[in-house]
């Protein structure tokens, strides 16, 4: 499966995702310019992403836990979420999305 | 004064506290600095209520649980804690001694330096604009000091923690208050949420949502804070603005020590963790070597071998005799000392 991340250069890179891994794990290995401070327990909201809006419907809805995090972020938008909250699937081959400012 | 011990271990997350049995074990005495007011750091900061399942035997422990448990088991050590302080500076004295002065003030000289620091030191998370570090302290506080200067004051508090809540609960006493939030749900303690909507009804203080979006410098000693909501703008002209968004972690002052770093990372080698400095250690997540992983298992692993070179340093006329804790009498008698 193949998910599209802009970093916040601007520039587009195509990741190949597993669906073992959550969308932080595989945007971390990639070495893209994302914190993920506490390694991915929802604890820390530095693997902030915007999900494009054709996608956004698509994910498991944010949890209690996610929603609460997202308060210690800057610029948080309609279609913000923690990547390390997002459990890759099949049906998010294709998944697109930008990494919040820092 | 000058406090002395052996090794000064800086962080007292998971890795410092285990370093303090691993010393212990070879007779070596342990002070520990962290920037926390209480000993775990990320996982009695970050997750203390969620499940770690990779420590060696234990199927499922909590992150509180982890450090409680490993303070009981360092406890014979008599390790001391320097909590609540940051090391702003170290220096190597003529006894080839290293001294470490604290934030607080303190003094304390040792063999080595251990630094344990994880990520590095928790700090508040800052707001991200350009431009606006000549006002920090000055119209914006991040952890507000001295109350005394917030009196009757137009105050702007940002946050939907128990932080952002009880400042603007004690605050609506002495000044006019506005609290922003980015949605109507906080994550606080119920008491003191409906104390907050209370004040709001009793028009005490006013409460809004929105996000930060920039400040300006109104060089009267005042600043504009303009803020969103979907697509409304509000600005609020304010003597202070009080952001609370929680702790991040940053390197800090130990970046400027001199120590061969790679991307914020401290280099070690992997036979004693030691640092392009000698005397000086890095163990846990803060290190990099070909191959490492940010485990607590691999900290626990690097702290064991650390303290091997260590001995060398704190007692140089000394043998090592490698023992174990099941067989060694002495060791008996140091671990149930209490």
């Amino acid at each position: 499966m193949k998910i599209t991340v802009t970093d916040r250069d601007g520039n587009k890179k195509i990741l190949e995702g597993d669906t073992n891994n959550t969308l932080m794990e595989i945007i971390r290995d990639e070495n893209l310019e994302i914190e993920a401070a506490c390694g991915g327990c929802c604890a820390c909201a530095t693997c902030h992403v915007y999900v494009d809006d054709k996608w956004i419907d698509k994910l498991e809805p944010k949890d209690d836990d996610e929603e609460s995090m997202l308060d210690q972020a800057f610029y948080v938008k309609k279609n913000s979420r923690l990547s390390c909250q997002i459990q890759l699937s099949e049906d998010l081959d294709g998944l697109e999305l930008e990494l919040a400012p820092e | 004064m000058i406090e002395k011990t052996d090794v000064i271990i800086i962080g007292a997350g998971p890795v410092g506290l285990f370093s303090i049995f691993e010393l212990g074990l070879l007779n070596i005495s342990c002070h520990v600095i962290d920037n926390l007011d209480k000993p775990g750091g990320q996982c009695a900061e970050l997750y203390p209520e969620k499940p770690i399942y990779d420590i060696p035997s234990r199927i499922s422990i909590t992150g509180q649980e982890l450090t409680d448990d490993l303070l009981s088991q360092v406890k014979p050590f008599k390790p001391v804690y320097h909590l609540s302080q940051q090391v702003e500076k170290i220096a190597k004295l003529d006894s080839n001694d290293w001294l470490v002065e604290t934030s607080m003030n303190k003094s304390i000289q040792a063999k080595c330096i251990v630094i344990a620091a994880g990520a590095g030191s928790f700090v508040p998370r800052k707001i991200p604009l350009k431009n606006i570090n000549h006002l920090e302290e000055k119209n914006i506080i991040y952890a507000v000091r001295d109350k005394s200067i917030l009196e009757d004051k137009e105050i702007l508090i940002l946050g939907g923690g128990d932080s952002a809540l009880d400042w603007t609960n004690e605050l609506s006493k002495v000044a006019n208050v506005t609290l922003m939030h980015r949605r109507k749900e906080f994550k606080a303690s119920p008491d003191t949420v409906s104390k907050m909507f209370q004040l709001q009804t009793d028009k005490k203080i006013n409460f809004f949502l929105g996000q930060i979006e920039n400040i300006e410098d109104l060089n009267n000693g005042k600043i504009n804070v303009i803020t969103k909501n979907n697509n409304e703008t509000k600005s609020f002209e304010v003597d202070f603005l009080l952001p609370f968004f929680g702790l991040k972690m940053e390197l800090g002052p130990i970046a400027n020590w001199g120590l061969n770093l790679e991307e914020n990372l401290i280099k070690v080698d992997t036979e004693k963790f030691e640092t392009s400095v000698p005397s000086i250690f890095a163990i846990g997540d803060i290190n990099t070597y070909p191959g490492k992983l940010k485990l607590i298992l691999s900290g626990f692993h690097e702290s064991a071998l650390m303290a091997q070179q260590c001995f060398k340093y704190c007692f140089p006329d000394k043998k090592n005799i490698f023992r174990y804790t099941t067989s060694s009498k002495d060791l008996h008698k140091k671990l149930t000392s209490l």
